[in-house]
């Protein structure tokens, strides 16, 4: 049981990173790869925080700066230089690689011994002091993301991604909405990245690599069950993307507990996630039968 | 009300493909003209509505509106002044958003988006009364996707949004091209109306003969980037549809 409480407590870490490649994605209509860097960048900005005694309430908006940083840089290599989306998101996720070696110093630093966001206070099971805390962190997140869509700046940046010609022609400056979006996700991301070095107890530099994917993934399953409910309230569209990260995280404990090689997981995800985004296309038997 | 004085504008410029889409143009616009405009492809309508937007910069020549130079503003901030339906109905509208969510959009145009929550019951009302107008039955739906409905209702939808605060300039660019004869009518008997009842300044482009002929107050025809011939009211009512095939057919 402890498995898959822990696969849900991952899981929780990984939901502000869901939502925000939900927003860019579905959003903002941009594909943005500058998650993989970020996402480390949140967890590095943490070890080295938590290892100078940095406290949480001035570490914590340090985080989100950091990430908001590496969104402005995205948005800036795409909106004033003119570079394709994903090349702009490439490009600075493989430069972050750099800085984030540099600033943590070496390739991974243990964080088991540091004060931090999941020291419980009371004396409970530790597992459920941080299902509390993390699923508190999401609520609030979720709620707060809900209201902001919901606003007249929200109306404009889901605007932005959906008819770029009609909202420049309402007078939005969609380059300063794609700014303040990709800072915003950014933000979240390196926030789950921090999340995820607390949970798991280190920080490593690799750690980010391919989780742009298992974002995908988790926005796809959100996306399928967001179809079956048929809602448009935004609130609970998110709330299925939070869903949905679990859900990932939840198949890949499965496939670990049946004795799957750990080694293979990567290709798992990125099969799994193929599926996922293959299935509501459904060609796959008609195609079949042609060859036969 | 709106000066345009001797814009011009190039495409590959230097090249062997060379076109010049606006020629020297010089068009003053006064305040409640409703200008029609006309002219083969290419001769330079679309490229005019779109210096006149911001979407395209003029290589030479200034734009004035309302004595206020606009011509180095970019598209995003004359939209303050100027409002656009465009020939695809799908352009005019967000399809994700709810009809309300597009009309707080709307409403907003050219101010502050701020983080608050805009449509209240008030504002919901306020659009459920402006749709109602349309007799299209969407005054129950207007939480529903924009996606859901179909050009005609789109394109009757984008010209009420256009008139949800006050504009100085609307510019319709073939706005019935893509829709079915009857959803045609509809739209531009919506947007006589409309031009009507709030006074706009207008700036009509159309290849339909008919309309051309039935709406506006000024005839402008367009050839090589340059106005060809410019119709008051009086010699427009006396045109006929033949005279105005005989025009595309000098060159």
């Amino acid at each position: 049981m402890d498995f898959y409480l822990a696969a849900i407590v991952q899981g929780l870490c990984l939901v502000p990173m869901g939502l925000g490649i939900y927003i860019t994605m579905k959003i903002f209509n941009f594909p943005d790869i500058t998650t993989d860097g970020s996402y480390t960048l949140g967890a590095v900005i943490c070890a080295v925080g938590l290892t100078h005694h940095v406290p949480l309430s001035i570490l914590i908006p340090l985080i989100f700066f950091g990430g908001a940083i590496a969104g402005t840089l995205t948005a800036w290599v795409h909106t004033r230089l003119k570079i394709n989306a994903l090349l702009s998101g490439i490009l600075v996720m493989t430069g972050l690689y750099s800085i984030n070696l540099t600033l943590l110093g070496r390739s991974n630093i243990p964080l088991l011994a540091y004060t931090n966001l999941f020291t419980p206070i009371f004396d409970i099971n530790p597992l459920l002091n941080q299902l509390v805390i993390t699923a508190s962190m999401v609520l609030l997140l979720i709620c707060g993301l809900s209201y902001l869509l919901r606003t007249d700046f929200g109306i404009a940046m889901r605007a932005t991604g959906n008819n770029e010609v009609m909202v420049r022609s309402l007078g939005v400056n969609t380059a300063t909405m794609k700014w303040i979006g990709l800072a915003l996700t950014n933000a979240m991301v390196a926030f789950s990245g921090s999340l995820m070095a607390q949970f798991q107890g280190f920080t490593d530099i690799n750690m980010g690599i391919g989780i742009v994917i298992s974002g995908l993934g988790s926005v796809m399953i959100a996306e399928a069950i967001i179809r079956w409910f048929a809602t448009e309230k935004i609130g609970i569209h998110l709330l299925f993307v939070a869903m949905g990260v679990i859900i990932f995280q939840l198949v890949l404990a499965f496939t670990l507990s049946i004795g799957i090689d750990a080694t293979l997981l990567k290709l798992l995800t990125s099969c799994f996630v193929l599926l996922i985004v293959a299935l509501p296309t459904g060609n796959w038997f008609s195609s079949l039968k042609r060859f036969y | 009300m709106l000066n345009i004085q001797q814009v011009t504008k190039t495409f590959f410029l230097n090249k062997p493909n060379e076109i010049k889409a606006l020629d020297n143009l010089t068009l003053t616009i006064n305040s409640g003209d409703f200008v029609v405009i006309v002219g083969a492809n290419g001769s330079g309508k679309s490229t005019l509505q779109h210096v006149i937007s911001g979407n395209l910069e003029a290589d030479a020549g200034a734009l004035t509106l309302d004595g206020q130079s606009i011509g180095n503003l970019p598209d995003y901030k004359r939209s303050k002044w100027i409002a656009r339906v465009f020939q695809n109905p799908l352009q005019g509208t967000a399809p994700d958003l709810s009809i309300v969510d597009n009309f707080r959009l709307a409403a907003l145009r050219g101010e502050r988006k701020k983080v608050k929550i805009g449509t209240d019951q008030v504002f919901t009302h306020r659009v459920q009364e402006q749709v109602r107008l349309l007799g299209m039955g969407l005054e129950d739906k207007i939480h529903q996707p924009m996606g859901l409905l179909s050009g005609g209702q789109r394109q009757a939808l984008t010209l009420l949004m256009t008139v949800m605060n006050d504009v100085k300039l609307l510019l319709l660019d073939e706005p019935t091209a893509a829709l079915d004869p009857r959803s045609a009518k509809k739209v531009m008997e919506l947007a006589h109306e409309l031009i009507q009842k709030y006074r706009l300044t207008v700036l009509f482009i159309t290849h339909n003969m008919k309309e051309a002929l039935t709406y506006g107050d000024r005839l402008i025809q367009l050839a090589n980037g340059r106005i060809k011939r410019d119709l008051t009211k009086r010699e427009k009512d006396i045109l006929k549809p033949q005279d105005l095939y005989e025009w595309f057919n000098e060159d």
